[in-house]
């Protein structure tokens, strides 16, 4: 099994929604137990990877190579390393808890919902396995379609606008890197991600093929200014598809970065590194006033993600300033480490702060900061766990949403403390609109009467936020494990920042 | 005299002209409700005829009757599916032609000569070949779409059908004469292909060839239905009944192919770096014009028509690399594109009913609700027209694209590219009628009843997804079949 684990893992969800598919059509329980026995599974076989993952080891583990279309050298590539690892992780948990979330809460056609779900998770741990550049771009791709299908179908009432909107956009994107897939290929002959990291490149092609990848990843990070499509998706889906969106997809951005720009295009990437450096700041200022500003507390969360997301593609490419013009490379490391532990944080926040909008939504059936207020009154605990996250979003210490950005920011300040300063608005602008979003929602008198009428929270509610709660905590308090667990990867990407391939 | 080397060469096709005036006989002696045998008999006169084109498949290129004739690889698997189409569309128009009054023995009987024309025409050695199967195919086309006379509608598209495939087929002609008179200067006339390719070189008259050659061009791309000459497709399509469409769509295309194939890199490779560039730009024009135009659409049929356009630019951004690679790539999109084709078609047979079409997109509206399963067939096929993987169809786009990267034509894998993400938007629309709108109350979205369809049809479309996560064989055999 171990030799297989990450095909298990990949399969097991995308093959497990098949009799969910067929067993649950008019039998809903059927489908909603399946799926959630599906998704414990993959969970643990997901667990399986931290005591298989040596931390010392080689970087890449687990491999797996089997060629899948041989006239071409296209081959089905598997390894991870530690960033994988946690990533993976994060996405089963993830998973799990989305399925729980949308229990009773989808009632039409809860099978296919489940399906789509498991599908979109055997996906997106795909992705993050992979590679082969084609694998890579397959699974990249695929899944867009449960993704589309989860918005379209269970979404709100733009959701056809929304969900095409996010099609189109993240294809756009993709296409071009495609291109420069086939040009690679053509050059290397082969799409071993590895062999591509070693193919010299001249600074045009390299600029060029930085382009190409940029366009893909920036849509999906998002990054200002191809951010938009990002308001709309989460807006107009379901609770379940903003919480895998936010927590999971994103991520895929950050993560196209250190597996193709980086080490593929590393000389264009740190002479453009400035551009990408302006960019995150902007998403981090600029998208942080948009937040403030918004009515609907989906939207204001969906801002919040490209500010924080900002932070990760700061960490990512400030390590190049540090590698590159400074020669700093602990300071580039951190700056690196502090990206991914955000990517993480992030996950685990946005879930559950679309989570608890999801909550309050499932109630009131309105996504208006205006129609609530003083829900405090009525749902205490719930209040509870909702300024928890809130102060995590607005990166309190002690939570997970403090660490990443704090290591950003200090990183940043050894390669130009104004970066730094601007970085570090996030956290007065971050605070300012998250807080003020639970003063307008929790706090004050009831005076909307449908609020006097909302009920506490349930166990099967309890149970998410809980987890979700639990992670931000542990992260927060104890993120050490993290950072040992991608030590080693984020050391080896940094060594290839500083490796010129003209 | 021919010889009977010659004639075993040439045994499928034998076989399917003697199994065709058998049928034709039969249908004149059975009782009208003993047709569904004709159909079962048809079916496994072409499956017979697959064996005996996969079977007896020679492991070189033979030529046959002084070289008029010509099987190899490139014919072999050209031939299999365009049998193969046809047995689906077969399969497919059952039920639709028994609701309409059309289940006649006409239909078999000519299906399977245009199946003859396509065989003749992928395995030409010479001119004269070509022109025949081509005009064997059309001519069975043109009476196939005009096959419900009664109908307006019809005979209007078998109308125009003819008027301008007899204008192409005059241009092709036309063309010819010049190039064989091209030919002449210099060394000794010829009509066959692979003499044409060896004494290109040395004529005396390239201006003649030249001219020759944008005329055989014009034919080419009006058979393939590449702008500027896709006027007849959009109205053919929506105007012939839709297991005709189907045809058009799948095996004919096939044809197309063929026939650019053996016209352009068998005769006229010499000339190739003329041709290419007159290729890319009619490619770059059916994208534009097909995808653009799709857009607009609310009939189904005309929605496919215009996609079939932009499908065939990109085959040809595969045929104008001019090189292996390209001819593989582009064989391997046509393949591609024929089962897609088969597939969507298929859905709308298996979605009408006697006096209902479904032949608006919005007669899709709610299919998740009334048939998840049909519904689900159809966005397989829909993501897979768009080139979305892991679908065959991106796989197919992958490898043209690819084909043209390494014909330094990197601007033309970027108009591709472009092109596929505003193709994306008409195929989206209809997976949202199916799954985002709510069905009409009322409306009978069902999948026909016929045992057949529902198992052929789900084979088809989920085939798609199992051709694109292997399609390592099928990649393998086509370039096999252009290398050796």
């Amino acid at each position: 099994m171990f030799n297989h684990l990450l095909s298990l893992l990949i399969w097991l969800p995308v093959v497990g929604a098949v009799p969910v598919l067929l067993a649950g059509s008019g039998r809903p329980s059927l489908a909603r137990w399946l799926a959630l026995a599906v998704a414990v599974l993959t969970f643990a076989v997901s667990l399986f990877l931290i005591p298989q993952y040596h931390l010392d080891g080689a970087v890449m583990q687990l491999r797996e190579d089997h060629v899948w279309i041989a006239s071409l050298g296209v081959h089905y590539g598997l390894a991870v390393d530690g960033i994988s690892v946690a990533l993976i992780l994060l996405t089963t948990f993830v998973s799990i808890l989305v399925i729980v979330g949308a229990w009773e809460v989808i009632q039409d056609k809860p099978h296919q919902y489940m399906a789509a779900m498991l599908v979109l998770e055997g996906l997106m741990i795909g992705v993050f396995c992979a590679t082969d550049a084609l694998l890579f771009y397959v699974f990249f791709e695929a899944m867009l379609i449960p993704m589309f299908i989860l918005i379209g179908i269970w979404g709100g009432p733009r959701r056809v606008y929304a969900t095409i909107k996010f099609f189109i956009y993240t294809f756009l994107g993709s296409i071009f890197m495609l291109i420069g897939l086939i040009y690679l290929y053509q050059k290397a002959g082969t799409f071993d991600l590895h062999a591509l990291a070693a193919l010299p490149l001249s600074m045009t092609e390299q600029t060029w093929l930085f382009f190409a990848f940029l366009l893909a990843f920036a849509v999906k990070v998002p990054m200002v200014p191809v951010h938009t499509w990002l308001p709309d998706a989460h807006v107009e889906a379901p609770t379940g598809g903003s919480v895998v969106l936010a927590a999971v997809m994103l991520k895929i951005g950050g993560y196209g970065f250190l597996r193709f720009s980086l080490p593929i295009t590393p000389d264009a990437a740190a002479h453009f590194a400035p551009l990408v450096i302006v960019l995150s700041l902007v998403a981090v200022v600029y998208i942080g006033y948009v937040a403030l500003v918004q009515d609907d507390m989906k939207k204001l969360v969906a801002y919040s993600s490209v500010a924080h997301m900002g932070f990760v593609t700061l960490g990512i490419f400030i390590a190049f300033m540090l590698v590159r013009d400074a020669g700093n490379l602990d300071a580039a490391k951190l700056g690196m480490q502090g990206a991914m532990v955000q990517m993480i944080s992030h996950g685990f926040v946005s879930g559950a702060m679309f989570s608890c909008i999801g909550v309050l939504y499932d109630r009131l059936h309105t996504r208006q900061i205006k129609d609530y207020g003083g829900v405090i009154n009525v749902m205490p605990w719930f209040g509870f766990f909702y300024v928890l996250f809130a102060m995590a979003n607005s990166g309190l210490p002690g939570t997970s949403g403090f660490v990443g950005e704090f290591m950003v920011v200090l990183a940043s300040f050894s390669a130009n403390p104004w970066i730094a300063l601007f970085a570090a608005f996030t956290l007065i602008i971050g605070a300012a609109y998250t807080l003020w979003m639970v003063k307008r929602v929790l706090w004050g008198d009831i005076t909307n009467p449908h609020v006097a009428e909302m009920k506490e929270i349930n166990g099967r509610e309890t149970f998410v936020l809980v987890a979700f709660a639990a992670a931000v905590l542990a992260l927060g308090i104890w993120p050490q494990p993290l950072i040992h667990l991608m030590d080693n990867s984020v050391a080896q990407l940094v060594q290839q920042l500083a490796v010129h391939k003209i | 005299m021919p010889s009977m080397n010659d004639i075993l060469i040439l045994a499928p096709e034998f076989y399917l002209v003697a199994a065709a005036c058998l049928l034709l006989l039969l249908d004149a002696f059975m009782k009208p409700e003993q047709r569904g045998l004709l159909h079962w008999l048809s079916i496994a006169v072409l499956a017979v005829a697959i064996y005996m084109v996969v079977g007896a498949a020679p492991p070189v290129s033979l030529s046959a009757f002084h070289g008029m004739f010509v099987r190899d690889g490139v014919a072999t698997i050209l031939k299999v599916f365009a049998l193969l189409t046809t047995i689906l569309v077969f399969v497919y128009s059952r039920p639709y032609l028994r609701d309409r009054k059309l289940f006649i023995g006409e239909f078999y009987t000519l299906m399977i000569f245009a199946v003859i024309g396509v065989m003749l025409l992928v395995s030409a050695g010479s001119l004269v070949t070509v022109y025949l199967g081509l005009e064997l195919l059309s001519l069975s086309s043109y009476a196939l779409v005009a096959l419900n006379r009664d109908a307006p509608l019809p005979s209007e598209a078998a109308m125009k059908y003819f008027v301008l495939g007899a204008l192409a087929s005059g241009m092709l002609l036309y063309g010819m004469s010049m190039v064989y008179g091209a030919s002449g200067m210099g060394g000794q006339a010829t009509l066959d292909l692979a003499q044409l390719k060896s004494v290109m070189g040395y004529t005396q008259a390239p201006t003649l060839l030249l001219f020759g050659l944008v005329f055989m061009v014009v034919g080419i791309s009006f058979k393939l239905g590449v702008a500027p000459f896709h006027m007849w497709i959009p109205d053919v399509y929506q105007g012939a009944p839709t297991p005709i469409t189907t045809f058009i769509a799948s095996a004919s295309k096939l044809a197309a192919f063929g026939m650019a194939y053996r016209l352009l890199a068998g005769g006229m490779a010499e000339v190739s770096h003329q041709w290419q560039l007159m290729l890319a730009v009619l490619a770059v024009l059916s994208l534009a014009i097909g995808n653009l135009v799709a857009i607009v659409q609310t009939n189904l049929k005309r929605m496919l028509a215009y996609s079939t356009i932009s499908h065939m630019g990109y085959l040809l951004l595969g045929l104008s690399a001019a090189n292996p690679e390209g001819y593989s790539a582009a064989m391997f999109y046509a393949i591609s594109y024929a089962l897609m084709s088969t597939a969507s078609f298929g859905v709308i047979l298996a979605l009408s009913r006697a006096g209902f079409e479904c032949e608006e997109i919005d007669d899709l509206r709610g299919l998740n609700q009334r048939s998840p399963w049909l519904a689900f067939l159809m966005m397989l096929v829909m993501v897979s027209l768009a080139g979305v993987p892991p679908m065959f169809g991106f796989f197919a786009k992958l490898l043209v694209l690819q084909a043209a990267v390494h014909a330094n034509m990197l601007w033309l894998a970027i108009v591709g590219a472009v092109f596929a993400i505003i193709g994306l938007y008409y195929y989206l629309r209809v997976v949202k009628v199916m799954y985002f709108d709510k069905a009409v109350e009322g409306s009978e979205l069902r999948m026909q009843a016929d045992g057949s369809l529902r198992v052929v049809l789900s084979l088809n479309a989920l085939g798609l997804l199992v051709i694109g996560l292997y399609w390592g064989p099928l990649i393998a055999w086509c370039r096999n079949a252009l290398a050796g």
